[in-house]
């Protein structure tokens, strides 16, 4: 018997799913506990124990983890010393000359490091990576000691064009380690080696500033499973959707901020390929924001431009995951010109939508579903003591109804119309809007909320078909037991390609791919088979944004890069520019070694038949009327079974609402699939 | 037609999606550092009889916000008047001049109309700014020029794209009056597609809704947006308000320009009155009309941020046209400061107007200034030419619950700093340092943000600089007992021996050699109330992480420090 643990966890809960694969075929168990904040560790041992097994008998751990992020999200990090080139201490302060809004001259930025314990040395390569001003290196030690003095706990080593020549970076990075009291020295190139000094810069401080909380809570974790016995393999999530050993984590903690929201597109992106399907959008709707990311051609699109709050952009290749500011918590309300508005306002969790009964008194998009019947309101009196759903109602009268002249249930049901005209605005944006016919798709809703609205969201995008996967709730969890062992390696070349030296181009490709295999081979007993995925970030000459293109292979021509490039602009833009040359950026190459298949279907036990699920009829309204909805139970769904809207199927974790007109059936895997 | 409010609220939010997505394609697709980086381009839709507003992307660059609904205006007159051609399917109009409801000459507006069963349903328009418009400096800032044919090639409405096809006549006068012309056609394109994909968005919208119902919805939402700017300004209390600002000078004539501004808040309208201001100067520093309104509204529009924009937006704003001001420029006064310099002095008399009525929304006075640094030179190790912008922040005024911002974007842009890293790649510069400017956040109870301090040597061949700043003989002022923020600096710097341009923020063509430094450093922003009411733990934590000496914090917040 073999037994896999993806753990996840999240802001609220720790989710479980393992997988015991023994002669008589593979069998599931889920467990699902609060999330222990101070010591997300605890929480992970619960899991496991909530799901009757002993840490000893587990074979793999694959963990997915929200510390980094939150620590860098509240600024609750370690304290940072920056070394760096005389001159341009301030570029971590100083950003790109930005302002948090468009409008308004408001707004605070604190960096990661303060600038008293940023210190200059004498140093300076040009761009072309030749050495101006040569290292100074009794600076670099009399600087690292006084941050040593200073109580930091991590150092950043980051001089200017770095990525051209890192010599710099790397003498320094052995003079400071010799004195440095522990392993926490990061150098600025080794993270990623583009150029542009603030996103770097801001990349490895991140980087130092989680990294010794992600190594501590690593220590601890890996501490507290081996005194329960476990002695094997612990993997951790990555922000690329694969997985590292916990070995390695915490070098590059960086890359496991967003690894999270990576985890849910990584199972959207299984759950896919088990279905016969290529292209969805991933609709993750909570209850302060919606996550969005794309899939094309089975694959999810990686971007390493993601920004993570104001001011603070990670540079790194991460799944490409977009938040959008409107989740069940976005308040609405009439402005004082009378218009209705729902958002950006929100509730968040705390004090969080009336019907959650924790004080909140304005009414938000969960409240308008709980009115309407499409959330089932008896659950509300379950949790909640005095708010029911006469409160909600009162509320929605005082705040839209009244300044309206609407009915109650009108108001509601213009709540949930316009915040799903903003979100699917949003996902327009973030997605279709790129250049892909939305008829070409499925969304893939996933997390509490977002198969609730999926199916008007859909027919607002021109998105043919919803994918309700079994276990919307666990996805993360999911993610982390399908998830590939991945390293990237990306360098910047930035030549024309009429001037490029191919025979270069094909040794760095090699040079890459070759040390990102001797990371993953390490874990060479979980992988079937190893893929190499080697890209090109271009660009014409003059421009400053870049297009990825996938390379066929790695003796890639010259001729073969302007076509791709080409075919790629046309698509994104509609834009033909024979008369400008095009430019290699940067070189990118993914080594991925795969993991044995996931059997999705083990997922849901599938019901005898139809009438077995049904747990009767609710009141819900939906375009204008109240319908008598029959309302199923998930898990009690068969094979192959087919339901009419309006309808709504319920299952611990989420609610699925089947518009009048859709018309859903039950996969062979046990998705939920809804023609809207 | 009555329109139910749902209905109201999705066509708002979705022309609003059309326009940013007009926005996103330009930026992501243009070769214009200055649009692709620095997101200086606007995209807008606009009423096909008078021009006005309808909507405008959010990420549009906000100077552009109200000119742009001039230049459909005039495009729509001159059409009226025979002086343009008339619209077809598949038209875009191409336009700079300033005096047609524009700003400088380097921002280049597209015009195309939008046809529904063979009707004019409306107009898209998008202004995006070139990197060179030709004229007597590389990169258009000029900073000596009298005559506006001096600073650049000068477009009337002209088609094109006609009937969807690229009119290779007037490409090629363009190519031949602009530096870096290769480039161009891919701003040209991108400009373009960006309208396209807008229209094809809005015929969507279009055929989901029907015209009657849209016409309704976007007569409607005017009414509704003029309505709620009123509401926000009852919240004022009722007065007169005075305020002045002063330009540095004109760039030609040294002395400087005044803005004498009166605001009047009578009930839920505000009026704006440049009555005593400075007659037109000589040199580039010029308003043109559209320009000034335009300044006023993104003031008033920072001040109140979560009014949506369309021109029932500014129906509450009366401004008085200050004709025989240098704020009311007519051909052939010379423009291109206008936008970048002058429309910024213009919001800060806004800003320090209304303080007084609304110390909460209104901050001490921004830097104020775009920072406009260019160098046009011949690169001998890739033979090539070449034209480099820099530009930088400013710190933020000081405001009513915080120190002011560092290194903030000019008050009439969105638009960042290229990296030092792409600077160096791209042209044969090297800088020396790219620093926070200490000292310079003007003292205050909340003290302004710190510019910048920048220097950039030149590694080889010969190059022309000009700057196009301001701030340089008065600092960004401090509001409510807060001081004024740090002067503008610039300074050359040849075989050991400095040089400061006798205009202090203004000059133009001067020849750098290799080895020779610019040095500039940006203002801080001014000080917001009594410096004496200041933290003693901030002052602690300023004095720790060297934003100021020990003396210059004696000397701004005495003993305490």
């Amino acid at each position: 018997m073999r037994r896999v643990a993806g753990i996840d966890v999240g802001g609220t809960f720790t989710d479980l799913l393992l997988t015991e694969t023994g002669p008589e075929g593979v069998a599931v168990r889920f467990a699902k506990v609060p999330t222990t904040i101070a010591n997300q560790a605890h929480g992970v041992v619960a899991a496991i124990e909530a799901a009757g097994i002993a840490p000893a008998d587990l074979d793999l751990v694959i963990h997915g983890t929200t510390a980094t992020t939150n620590a860098v999200l509240e600024r609750k990090v370690a304290r940072v010393g920056l070394i760096t080139t005389e001159g341009f201490r301030d570029v971590l302060e100083l950003g790109r000359r930005t302002r948090p809004n468009a409008y308004g001259l408001f707004g605070t930025f604190d960096p990661l490091i303060p600038r008293e314990l940023r210190r200059e040395v004498p140093e300076r390569m040009t761009a072309a990576g030749t050495v101006r001003t040569s290292l100074d290196e009794g600076a670099v030690e009399a600087a690292v000691r006084a941050l040593v003095e200073d109580g930091c706990e991590a150092l950043v080593i980051h001089f200017l064009h770095s990525y051209a020549n890192p010599a710099h970076e790397i003498r320094a990075g052995e003079i400071a380690r010799a004195l440095w009291p522990n392993d926490y020295v990061t150098l600025g190139h080794a993270l990623l080696s583009e150029f542009r000094e603030y996103e770097r810069g801001t990349t490895a401080a991140v980087n130092a500033a989680v990294q010794p909380i992600l190594d501590r809570y690593v220590r601890r974790l890996q501490a507290d499973l081996s005194a329960r016995g476990f002695a094997r393999d612990l993997l951790v999530m990555n922000g690329n959707g694969g997985t590292v050993p916990a070995g390695h984590v915490a070098q590059e903690a960086a890359k496991t901020v967003m690894s999270g929201p990576a985890s849910g597109v990584m199972a959207a992106a299984a759950t896919l390929a088990q279905s016969g399907l290529t292209n969805a959008i991933t609709y993750d709707m909570g209850g302060t924001s919606t996550d969005v990311a794309l899939i094309a051609g089975g694959i999810p699109e990686v971007s390493a431009e993601l920004t993570l709050a104001y001011g603070l952009p990670i540079h790194l290749p991460m799944v490409d995951v977009r938040t959008v500011g409107a989740g069940g918590g976005s308040i609405a309300g009439v402005d004082r010109a009378g218009m209705l508005r729902v958002g950006p306002e929100s509730a968040g969790s705390e004090p969080g939508p009336i019907g959650y009964g924790r004080g909140g008194t304005r009414p938000t998009i969960t409240d308008a579903n709980l009115m309407l019947g499409r959330l089932d309101p008896a659950r509300l009196n379950a949790v909640t003591a005095g708010v029911g759903l006469d409160t909600i109602r009162e509320a929605f009268t005082r705040d839209i109804a009244g300044p309206l002249g609407l009915t109650v249930e009108e108001a509601a049901a213009a709540v949930i119309r316009l915040g799903n005209v903003h979100m699917s605005g949003a996902i327009r944006m973030v997605s279709l809007s790129r250049g892909y016919d939305p008829r070409d798709f499925v969304l893939f809703a996933f997390g509490g909320a977002g198969p609730l609205h999926a199916v008007a969201l859909a027919r607002e995008l021109g998105i043919p078909e919803v994918l309700v996967p079994a276990r919307p709730g666990l996805t993360n969890a999911l993610g982390c037991l399908v998830a590939d062992l991945r390293q990237d390696r990306v360098n910047t070349v930035n030549r024309s390609l009429d001037g490029l030296d191919m025979e270069s181009v094909h040794a760095l490709l090699g040079a890459q791919a070759e040390s990102a295999l001797a990371v993953v081979s390490e874990e060479r007993a979980e992988i079937e088979e190893v893929a190499v995925i080697q890209g090109a970030d271009m660009q014409f000459r003059g421009q400053t944004h870049l297009i990825r293109v996938a390379l066929p292979h790695a003796r890639v021509s010259r001729e073969e890069l302007q076509a791709l490039f080409e075919a790629a602009y046309f698509k994104r833009f509609q834009v033909r520019l024979p008369e400008i040359r095009a430019v290699l950026v940067n070189l990118v190459t993914s080594v991925i070694g795969r993991r044995k298949p996931f059997p999705l279907a083990a997922l849901l036990e599938p019901g005898p038949d139809l009438d077995a699920a049904r747990l009767g009829t609710r009141q819900v309204y939906a375009d204008g009327i109240w319908h008598d909805a029959a309302i199923f139970s998930r898990e009690a769904l068969p094979i192959g079974a087919r339901i009419e809207g309006p309808a709504v199927v319920q299952q611990l974790d989420a609610t699925t609402l089947i518009e009048p007109g859709a018309v859903a059936t039950v996969d062979a895997i046990g998705n939920l699939r809804v023609r809207v | 037609m009555t329109l139910d409010p749902i209905t109201l609220a999705v066509i708002g939010a979705g022309l609003q999606q059309v326009c940013n997505e007009m926005d996103i394609a330009f930026s992501r697709s243009a070769f214009s550092p200055v649009i692709a980086e620095a997101d200086d381009r606007s995209d807008g839709i606009y009423d096909r009889e008078t021009g006005a507003l309808i909507a405008q992307g959010e990420l549009g660059l906000p100077v552009f916000v109200g000119t742009m609904q001039y230049s459909t205006g005039e495009l729509i007159r001159l059409i009226s008047e025979g002086r343009a051609g008339a619209p077809e399917p598949g038209d875009v109009y191409i336009v700079n001049d300033p005096y047609l409801g524009g700003t400088h000459l380097m921002d280049v507006r597209f015009v195309k109309p939008v046809f529904v069963e063979g009707e004019l349903f409306c107009w898209l328009q998008n202004t995006g700014h070139w990197p060179d418009i030709g004229g007597m400096v590389p990169g258009g800032f000029s900073a000596h020029a009298t005559e506006v044919e001096q600073e650049g090639l000068r477009l009337p409405p002209v088609k094109l794209f006609k009937r969807g096809v690229l009119d290779a006549e007037i490409l090629a006068i363009i190519q031949s009056n602009i530096r870096v012309a290769d480039q161009r056609i891919g701003d040209i394109k991108a400009q373009g597609a960006a309208l396209a994909i807008g229209e094809s968005r809005l015929m969507d919208m279009i055929a989901r809704y029907g015209r009657e119902t849209l016409d309704a919805a976007i007569a409607e939402i005017r009414a509704r947006s003029a309505e709620r700017m009123r509401a926000e300004i009852r919240t004022l209390p009722d007065g007169v308000y005075h305020s002045e600002a002063f330009v540095d000078s004109d760039g030609v004539v040294d002395e400087p320009l005044r803005i004498a501004l009166t605001v009047t808040k009578a009930g839920d309208g505000l009026t704006f009155d440049f009555t005593g201001s400075s007659p037109p100067c000589r040199g580039p520093m010029n308003s043109v009309v559209a320009t000034t309104y335009s300044a006023v509204y993104l003031a008033v529009k920072h001040i109140f941020p979560d009014v949506p924009i369309n021109a029932g937006t500014f129906e509450p704003l009366t401004i008085l046209r200050p004709e025989g001001t240098f704020l009311d420029a007519r051909y052939p006064r010379p423009v291109s400061g206008c936008a970048a310099e002058v429309s910024q002095r213009i919001a800060e008399a806004v800003f320090l107007a209304l303080v007084e009525a609304a110390p909460d929304r209104v901050t001490a006075a921004p830097a104020g200034t775009s920072g406009n640094f260019a160098l046009g030179g011949f690169d001998p190790e890739r033979g090539t030419s070449y034209v480099m912008y820099q530009i930088t922040g400013g710190g933020y005024g000081g405001n009513a619950s915080h120190d002011g911002l560092t290194n903030g974007c000019s008050t009439i842009g969105i638009s960042k700093t290229a990296p030092v890293e792409v600077m160096e790649q791209y042209y044969p510069v090297l800088f020396r340092r790219f620093a926070l400017r200490e000292g310079s956040g003007g003292a205050g109870e909340h003290r302004g943000g710190f510019g910048v301090h920048y220097e950039v040597e030149l590694l080889r061949g010969e190059a022309r600089a000009s700057f196009v700043m301001d701030h340089g003989r008065f600092g960004p002022p401090g509001v409510l007992g807060g001081c004024e923020g740090a002067r503008n600096v610039v300074r050359i710097h040849r075989d050991g021996e400095s040089f400061t341009p006798p205009h202090l923020s203004k000059d133009q063509n001067i020849a750098i050699r290799a080895g020779d430094r610019v040095e500039v450093m940006t203002p801080g922003g001014g000080g917001y109330g009594d410096p004496a009411r200041r933290d003693e733990a901030a002052i602690a934590r300023d004095l720790k992480r060297g934003y100021y000496t020990p003396d210059a914090a004696g000397t701004l917040w005495g003993t305490r420090a």
